[in-house]
């Protein structure tokens, strides 16, 4: 443990995730939300490069750089593209009931970490600490689709939901091996493609890509 | 090589056909490219008889457990591939499929056909969670397929459903590697199921216990286990009929099949009774809950759709059980469901096409206008509810039978189940093939070879299972138990 300096820069980038999703939760224009989607993937990056380089783990610097290529460049300029095609740009989300959202939030992050912290003595990286901190992201996450209503926001919920697993294995386990994380970042990035396809489906039919009519009860 | 070849005939198609997939032969090409594969199928299973096979460093492999399901689905494929000749030109007759949604539904579907064989024959756990992730992306093309407002409202609920699903299966993968890398080290053998299968005794239980947890969780909104099937009615009542039996009829099959995998590691470490609990509990919970839905429903594909809710509890229920008899009903089980369930989606498909209506209360008299019809559809719906002597009775006897062995407080629960889907579902079939009046459009074309042929092998398997294949059938069971 030879770089106090870079295990407190990885601390710190842990509740730096952490953060962002928080913002995910409260934020109101679907523009800002995509700048934080990228604040994460560029958080991800560092993240995989600060452990790689403490650890000595050579794959994860290919990691790092697969996570800035897809989630810092490509995946952002495609939603931005798209949410400039679909004229979405000022868009505002009324979000409901920000502050009981915000006390549920931090109640998941104590559940969270005290599920981890088993695995955190178990585990033998550099960066065990923030196993529970992937977990909380993951399920917070899984909160911003709950709380959401409009199709962009939930796809970003589901991002966010997958960087959450993505920081959690790079800390618990310097990453999975290399043909799982090839498949996922295959598989993350067709899902978007076809999310941007279903949005304009959605487009067509229901005129904005509000999915409050997706609560409507089943004529049968 | 027979494993790879199995792989390549389905992924060249749905390449090809994403060209060609609007030519006026393009629906045949598709029946002989989903035969191909299912004599590929059989070719592996003629190999694999007792032994494992490995390919591509032992990333993927066949063994007795897989092979059934892997042979399943050729099956079922190219049966479903034939009754989609028929379905496809009937939609495009009524305008429904210009040329670009055909070129997507005919490589989706064989896309569909190559993910889930992909997951079936994966060893490595890894690549089998991306395998089911792929074939969630090609069947929500296929559900949106109609682009109707509700379509793509059922595709959107299937995508993110089983998005934040197998996100959870994915954290169930993250625990299950950071357990066994302590044991076999980083690198890919430690995700080999073959691998962690030798030194499962060996992993930390407490963290399996977590894995299978979210594993279970993650593939169990797959399979639809009550309460994560929301997304399962809505995504059969809207998608085309084929896609519908190939989701009931196979896709639910591999995402038990992935937890029934994990199942075997997570007992290794932690001991048979803590997951078998959470099989039988579940599984005992999706019938129940599927059974009282299928009252008052009115849309005959959504009321299906439940009844495969119920059979899929079933064969988790099975699986909960365990012992030789339980495991063992549990695989049959969920073969005659296979049959049993594309046939009638196949029968219900060229109905409501002949009717012009998904509803129950627009679909009379089709046993007088259309005999092959109507009597097919009251033997599909005898077979379905395990009337004797067809398969499913031998299944659900054997599963009533170590139940009432093993676990006797919940076998009432599962009898007043199976009476209720007997009752509901036999009035609601009777409802449609009588009446006098014919439907109002000329009876679309059909093939009868697809229904006919799954009937026959459910009545005849049902009848008495021949040596071989009931052989093959224990090898499985012992293979899950773990004394072979």
């Amino acid at each position: 443990m030879g770089h106090p300096v870079a295990q407190s820069v990885i601390q710190l980038l842990g509740g730096l995730l952490l953060l962002t999703v928080f913002v995910m939760l409260s934020i109101r224009r679907i523009f800002t939300m995509i700048r934080v989607f990228t604040v994460q993937g560029i958080i991800l990056t560092a993240n995989a490069i600060f452990v790689g380089v403490v650890s000595g783990e050579k794959h994860l610097f290919l990691l790092a750089f697969f996570t800035l290529a897809l989630k810092v460049v490509v995946l952002p300029v495609l939603l931005f593209r798209l949410i400039h095609r679909l004229r979405l740009r000022g868009e505002v989300e009324v979000v409901v009931n920000v502050p009981l959202t915000m006390v549920t939030g931090i109640l998941i992050v104590v559940f969270s970490s005290s599920l981890a912290a088993p695995l955190t003595l178990m585990a033998n990286t550099i960066s065990k600490g923030l196993i529970g901190f992937g977990l909380a992201t993951v399920l917070l996450s899984f909160l911003v689709i709950l709380s959401r209503r409009k199709a962009v926001t939930q796809v970003l919920g589901l991002l966010s939901l997958e960087n959450g697993l993505l920081f959690s294995a790079i800390n618990a386990t310097y990453g999975m091996p290399m043909i799982v994380e090839l498949g996922v970042a295959l598989d993350v990035l067709v899902g978007t493609l076809l999310f941007g396809v279903f949005f304009f489906q959605i487009r067509e039919s229901f005129e904005n890509l509000d999915l409050e009519r997706l609560e409507k009860t089943w004529e049968d | 090589m027979e494993i790879l070849a199995t792989l390549l005939i389905p992924l060249g198609s749905a390449a090809f056909l994403a060209f060609f997939g609007a030519r006026p032969w393009a629906s045949r090409f598709n029946v002989g490219a989903s035969a191909l594969t299912f004599l590929a199928s059989l070719n592996v299973a003629h190999h694999v008889s007792g032994a494992r096979i490995f390919v591509l460093s032992n990333q993927l492999f066949a063994d007795d457990l897989n092979i059934i399901f892997v042979v399943l689905t050729g099956l079922v494929a190219t049966t479903t591939s034939v009754f989609s000749v028929h379905y496809i030109r009937f939609e495009q007759g009524r305008g429904q499929f210009d040329s670009a949604r055909l070129r997507l539904y005919h490589s989706m579907y064989q896309m569909l056909i190559f993910a889930m064989l992909l997951g079936l024959f994966s060893n490595n756990l890894g690549l089998l969670w991306v395998a089911l992730e792929a074939a969630t992306l090609s069947n929500a093309f296929l559900i949106s397929l109609y682009r109707s407002p509700k379509s793509i409202e059922a595709a959107w609920k299937y995508f993110v459903l089983l998005g934040v699903g197998i996100a959870q299966a994915f954290f169930g993968l993250i625990l299950l590697y950071f357990a066994a890398e302590k044991e076999l080290g980083p690198g890919g053998t430690a995700l080999l199921w073959t691998t962690l299968n030798q030194v499962k005794a060996h992993l930390n239980p407490q963290v399996l216990l977590l894995s299978f947890i979210f594993f279970f969780v993650g593939f169990g909104t797959k399979v639809g286990i009550v309460p994560l099937h929301g997304w399962l009615p809505d995504a059969h009542a809207e998608g085309p009929t084929p896609a519908s039996a190939i989701l009931s009829g196979l896709l639910l099959n591999v995402a038990l099949y992935a937890i029934v995998r994990i199942k075997l590691l997570v007992d290794g470490a932690l001991g048979v009774s803590f997951t078998s609990g959470i099989l039988i509990v579940f599984g005992l919970l999706s019938i129940w809950v599927a059974v009282f839905s299928m009252w008052g429903r009115k849309d005959v594909k959504r009321l299906f759709s439940y009844s495969s809710i119920e059979h899929l509890g079933i064969a988790t229920l099975g699986f909960g059980i365990g012992g030789e008899i339980g495991t063992l009903a549990a695989l049959v089980h969920m073969t005659f469901h296979s049959l049993t369930k594309s046939s009638l989606f196949f029968l219900v498909g060229t109905v409501s096409q002949w009717c012009g209506s998904q509803k129950i209360d627009g679909i009379r008299g089709v046993l007088k206008h259309a005999p092959f019809l109507g009597w097919s559809l009251i033997f599909s719906g005898c077979a379905i509810l395990g009337v004797p002597p067809f398969g499913i009775f031998t299944s659900e006897f054997l599963i009533f039978d170590s139940l009432l062995h093993w676990n006797p407080w919940a076998a009432p629960f599962l009898a007043i189940a199976l009476a209720v889907a007997f009752g509901v579902l036999m009035r609601r079939i009777l409802e449609m093939v009588s009446g006098e009046e014919a439907p109002a459009g000329p009876l679309p074309s059909f093939s009868r070879i697809p229904v006919g042929a799954h009937l026959f092998l459910v009545l005849i398997l049902g009848l008495g299972l021949p040596s071989f294949l009931w052989g093959w059938y224990q090898n499985a069971a012992r293979y899950l138990l773990g004394t072979l």
